[in-house]
């Protein structure tokens, strides 16, 4: 079943045209990755998703119902969680406080999943009452995807978790990503193909604000025409 | 000995009523990044119509809490309708509460008269004692109070409750704040009645202070709110009550001592503080 479809999207950021028709289905259960070089549009595609940058065209369709035109609180409270690629946790705010201001409900279900990602993450335990601020960048990236995961979220949206991690750090947050996918369908953003084609099902690259290509990550892999050609990967 | 805690006290109470005003005026900028300067005219008119109040019911508790009252729907007046379309334009902002605190000014002239009004003190705060050479002005004590209240209720707010977390979260990244699923319009709306009502009451308070009231406090005092807000670092709760004080209290010892550059000190204080921190005692 299709969660979210993009259609024909184009989004301006002043006078720059950045993206010029960007279209991906996302199934739900599956995670999809989208791939292409620095600056080719992608981070701005997770951003029109959440509308921190309007689509001035084409349509966006999550669960059946069109969200393009809702502001962005809205949007989260569809049921779409979102990670930036700079993690956008609140530096001031103990890692507690973090967690409480994304928690939109406090019943039991929502207690449970905070505490299950927590199990996930026992670095975010440990520091638990300390400003966020003091974290580092892997463990800011825990309090990133903790955060997203902590409401009843059916999709989530993640922006380059392995972006400036060390390489150990990148296994971790692989391995929860891994865990996740039982329970919420994922958009990722990664330039780390090691990692984007461990946990992919399915991948659209975008070149120039475009989409140029699609299909399942099993054929990228052994693709290496593609890969050079539009992800530089030799 | 007994002059330097006179001075003393007469400068904290200063300092409260300043801190009224900037209190809303940092709150306002450091999470809507909006500058308001009409938010002077806020207290002039808390000061004007609670004082009206005050005469008709002949009760200074319901002229505060009408003043609160009417703060807090000039706020939501002023938010909704005039900053809300100016959010992402500094310059217009400039334009726009420029232009409002004037209007609101000239507003009050045409209500209330152009002349001074005269305010007394509610017998039952018309009192002072001496204690030793220092002499306790009771109603300078109850704004003092009122001073340390509000600071205390303003941080428990923003450390103790959501909205709190919100409005600290949002000083920090707004865009993050939205993401997960809060209204940050509504929240500024909150903010900005909230700051309003403060400096209304801060004008209210204000009045039997000084006895009287012009049209103009609102710029006189407008000013000085921008310099404390300035000195304690834009955003920042603390910094403007200690910047408040500061600027009470070192007021009122050149006032005292060289009053010939009084009216420079403030102006000084901030250049010095600006030059060794650019972001204020308290700002990031």
């Amino acid at each position: 079943m299709t969660l979210l479809k993009v259609d024909r999207i184009e989004t301006y950021i002043g006078q720059y045209h950045i993206l010029q028709g960007v279209s991906f289905e996302v199934k739900q259960g599956e995670v999809t990755v989208l791939l292409g070089r620095n600056g080719a549009g992608k981070t701005t595609t997770l951003r029109s998703l959440m509308g921190l940058n309007p689509i001035s065209t084409g349509s966006i369709t999550f669960k059946g119902e069109s969200i393009h035109h809702l502001p962005t609180y809205e949007i989260a409270r569809k049921g779409i969680g979102y990670v930036p690629e700079d993690q956008g946790v609140f530096p001031d705010l103990t890692i507690e406080e973090n967690i409480r201001l994304a928690m939109q409900k406090s019943d039991d279900a929502t207690l449970e999943r905070r505490d299950w990602i927590l199990n996930l993450f026992p670095d975010l335990k440990t520091f638990w009452k300390k400003p966020s601020g003091l974290l580092s960048g892997g463990q800011k990236q825990m309090l990133a995807i903790a955060r997203a995961c902590v409401n009843d979220n059916e999709l989530l949206l993640i922006d380059e978790p392995s972006k400036g991690l060390a390489p150990i750090m990148v296994e971790k947050v692989m391995n929860v990503l891994q865990e996740m996918k039982d329970r919420v369908t994922v958009v990722l953003v990664e330039q780390n193909f090691y990692m984007a084609s461990t946990i992919g099902d399915g991948y659209y690259i975008i070149d120039d604000g475009r989409t140029v290509h699609s299909g399942q990550m099993a054929e990228l892999k052994v693709n290496e025409s593609l890969k050079k050609e539009y992800l530089g990967i030799a | 000995m007994d002059v330097l805690l006179n001075l003393t006290i007469n400068g904290i109470a200063t300092g409260s009523l300043i801190f009224l005003l900037a209190a809303g005026l940092t709150l306002i900028f450091g999470l809507m990044h909006v500058l308001n300067f009409a938010h002077g005219a806020l207290f002039a008119w808390g000061a004007y119509f609670g004082v009206w109040i005050y005469t008709q019911t002949d009760s200074f508790l319901v002229g505060i809490l009408g003043a609160i009252v009417i703060g807090g729907l000039l706020g939501w007046l002023l938010e909704r309708w005039i900053i809300q379309p100016v959010y992402t334009n500094t310059m217009s902002q400039i334009q726009v509460t420029m232009g409002l605190l004037l209007v609101m000014n000239e507003c009050l002239k045409v209500f209330f008269g152009p002349n001074q009004v005269s305010v007394r003190l509610p017998d039952y705060l018309d009192q002072s004692w001496l204690l030793g050479g220092v002499i306790l002005i009771k109603y300078r004590l109850f704004v003092i109070a009122i001073g340390i209240l509000v600071f205390l209720g303003v941080q428990y707010m923003l450390k103790r409750t959501r909205l709190g977390l919100i409005v600290r979260a949002g000083v920090m990244n707004k865009e993050m704040v939205q993401a997960l699923g809060i209204n940050i319009k509504k929240v500024f709306l909150y903010v900005f009645i909230l700051g309003s009502s403060m400096a209304a009451l801060g004008g209210m308070l204000f009045a039997p202070y000084s006895g009287v009231i012009h049209a103009g406090i609102g710029m006189d005092y407008g000013i000085l709110a921008f310099i404390v807000v300035v000195i304690g670092g834009m955003g920042s709760i603390v910094g403007s009550a200690m910047a408040a004080l500061l600027v009470g209290v070192l007021g009122a010892f050149m006032t005292y001592f060289v009053p010939s550059v009084a009216l420079a000190v403030n102006m000084l204080l901030m250049f010095g503080v600006l030059m060794f921190r650019p972001a204020g005692l308290f700002g990031r």
